[in-house]
């Protein structure tokens, strides 16, 4: 294998997008995805069985198109990545069976990783990002904000092929999918993120206070005793009070606000979110942050983000949209990271991992 | 000719079988052969099932000349699991890849096991029309039905045992429903009572379709689109409450 600049294939499938993307070290050959989000809007959220099909159908069309694409042939490729988890189990099952069928049909090394890191990983490909690629490598003293309609985590990433750790996770819902259950309340259509964020710039963001989940300071602590969730999330009692704010509209027959409703809505959550990761950022020696994951896509969100880490003196790094959603590209982008540090390969016999920690880079 | 077969609508399988398609009385000849014994391991074990049916897959794969994958139906995350594997490899390999029904696999065990007196063969298992059955989970089976030749008359179904009614059923679907199966003036041939589906079995009707047919382009075998026979089960949510 070349090691220095490895042709690496990534393959996604962990939730409604089937992704294969092809890398060059750090250089983005292509990332081509199929999204099954068209069939899931009647159902106001993804169905595992309608994505799972689809990835079957959509996978060897996807992988044909990507190649094509980036004029490459699968003979030129040094390695195979794959998502192995977390995700939908029966989602993964499809990108890893058909990983697993180009590495034992080409005799190429495959790469069983981790999404989560992939998100982070996905940062080295785009060169916009100031600081990324002069010297090959991700920034020192990094963490990640990962927001998306299948998670919400804060890591730090001492190494993006050896070390990284979970600091905080949603303990309930995602963002992406409180946003989904939240614009289904107010009659908008999925996916939510986008309609919310397009409605609340039209309401009063300060018109209902909503709860903060795990803020109080029995969860919270202090930074030298820290709470049992102080880097934690939680979103479902904060649909729920979304819940009953417009049932209270309703009963006493009273005109639903629903921009102020989504503008206060989309805050609490994006409070919470930014105040969090800088907390996190500030304890943990944390000076670069990079966001990942669709929720990224959210105009508040940016704005809030950049507000308080540049007041904290945080680097907030935002990778172009298609490469902050779910996509094959940044599965290659962690694949070539391993392949590059001499990461031994995954064994042909591994299981996808539905709920696999970011402790666990590749398996 | 040389074929890869594939089957994950029950257990996970695979197989290589090697016949000639003009000569129907030369039999078909088993090359490797790999099968679980268990239905939920398929993402671990079929991968390197597949590689040790090789002895160098990436020089051999190409030389074959068809894949054939077991369609199901078959619970849905193991039976993706064999079809994602076989389009992969015929994509890789630039092999053709054809679709077969899972079911006519057990159809094809039944077919070829003949009934024994004092340990003698005294003739076919099924003199008549016969049933297989998996298991649909769900507390209900897939089934079809086929004639004393194993050709597909009825199916495949999901439904209930008690659908399935005077006529002699094989397979793991009917170990499974044995009371239901006898209440309804079945007969189960109790060798076959946990009998699944396997690649091995799948090539072999494969063989004979194909030499039946002189080539496996008349053979009339299907795409690879998995028989699933049952909905997604997601619901398009109702219109929300109002509270008044
Ligand atoms: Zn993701």
């Amino acid at each position: 294998m070349n090691h220095t600049q490895p042709l690496i294939l990534g393959i996604e499938s962990s939730c409604d997008e089937t992704g294969v993307g092809l890398v060059r070290g750090t250089t983005l050959l292509t990332n081509t995805v199929s999204s099954s989000m068209e069939e899931h809007i009647r159902f106001g959220g993804v169905i595992p069985e309608i994505a799972s099909r689809a990835h079957l159908d959509a996978f060897v069309p996807t992988l044909q198109k990507a190649l094509d694409d980036a004029g490459v042939g699968l003979e030129d490729v040094d390695a195979i990545a794959v998502t192995s988890g977390p995700g939908l189990a029966g989602a993964l099952m499809v990108g890893v069976s058909a990983a697993k069928a180009l590495a034992l049909a080409t005799g190429k090394p495959l790469y069983a990783i981790n999404h989560l890191v992939a998100h982070v990983g996905v940062g080295l490909l785009d060169e916009s990002i100031p600081g990324v690629g002069d010297n090959g490598g991700l920034p020192t003293n990094l963490g990640a904000l990962l927001v998306s309609g299948g998670h919400t985590e804060i890591l730090r990433v001492r190494s993006i092929s050896s070390d990284v750790e979970l600091l905080g996770a949603t303990i309930d819902d995602a963002a992406g999918e409180a946003f989904d259950k939240v614009a289904r309340l107010l009659g908008l259509n999925y996916p939510g993120g986008p309609a919310v964020d397009r409605l609340a710039k039209e309401g009063n963001a300060k018109a209902v206070r909503f709860p903060r989940g795990l803020t109080m300071p029995k969860y919270m602590g202090t930074a030298v005793a820290p709470g049992p969730h102080r880097y934690d999330f939680s979103f479902s009692g904060l649909k729920t009070a979304v819940a009953r704010c417009v049932e209270g509209y309703e009963a006493r027959g009273e005109e639903i606000p629903v921009a102020d409703i989504a503008a206060s809505f989309q805050e609490a959550v994006l409070d919470v979110i930014t105040a969090k990761a800088v907390l996190a950022c500030r304890e943990q020696g944390i000076t670069t942050l990079l966001m990942g994951g669709g929720v990224a896509a959210n105009s508040r969100l940016r704005v809030l983000a950049q507000q308080r880490c540049a007041a904290a003196g945080i680097t907030l790094l935002v990778p172009k949209m298609s490469l902050c959603t779910d996509n094959g590209a940044m599965v290659a982008a962690l694949g070539a990271q391993l392949a590059m540090n001499g990461v031994a390969p995954s064994k042909l016999s591994f299981a996808p991992d539905s709920s696999m920690p970011v402790t666990s880079i590749s398996l | 000719m040389r074929i890869l077969t594939i089957d994950t609508s029950a257990i996970a399988s695979a197989a290589v079988l090697e016949f000639d398609p003009l000569d129907p009385v030369r039999t078909t000849e088993l090359v490797a052969n790999f099968a679980t014994d268990d239905t939920r391991s398929h993402a671990e074990v079929l991968a390197p099932g597949v590689k040790s049916l090789f002895k160098d897959p990436v020089a051999e794969g190409p030389a074959l000349d068809a894949i054939v994958v077991g369609t199901g139906p078959g619970p849905f995350t193991g039976l993706r699991s064999g079809i994602a594997m076989a389009r992969t490899l015929s994509f890789t390999w630039g092999v053709p890849l054809y679709g077969m029904m899972s079911l006519d696999a057990l159809a094809q065990q039944v077919f070829d096991t003949p009934a024994r007196r004092d340990g003698r063969a005294v003739g076919p298992l099924a003199m008549g029309d016969f049933v297989v059955a998996t298991d649909a989970r769900r507390k209900e089976v897939y089934w079809a039905k086929y004639n004393a030749g194993a050709h597909l008359l009825d199916g495949p179904h999901v439904g209930p045992a008690n659908q399935i009614s005077g006529v002699l059923v094989f397979g793991a679907g009917a170990g499974l429903y044995l009371d239901v199966l006898e209440n309804n003036g079945c007969s189960i041939h109790l060798e076959f009572a946990q009998a699944q589906p396997t690649a091995l079995e799948l090539g072999r009707a494969a063989a004979r379709r194909i030499t039946a047919a002189g080539s496996l382009q008349a053979a009339g075998l299907l795409a690879s689109t998995p028989l699933y026979l049952r909905e997604s089960d997601a619901k398009v949510p109702g219109p929300r409450k109002r509270a008044l």
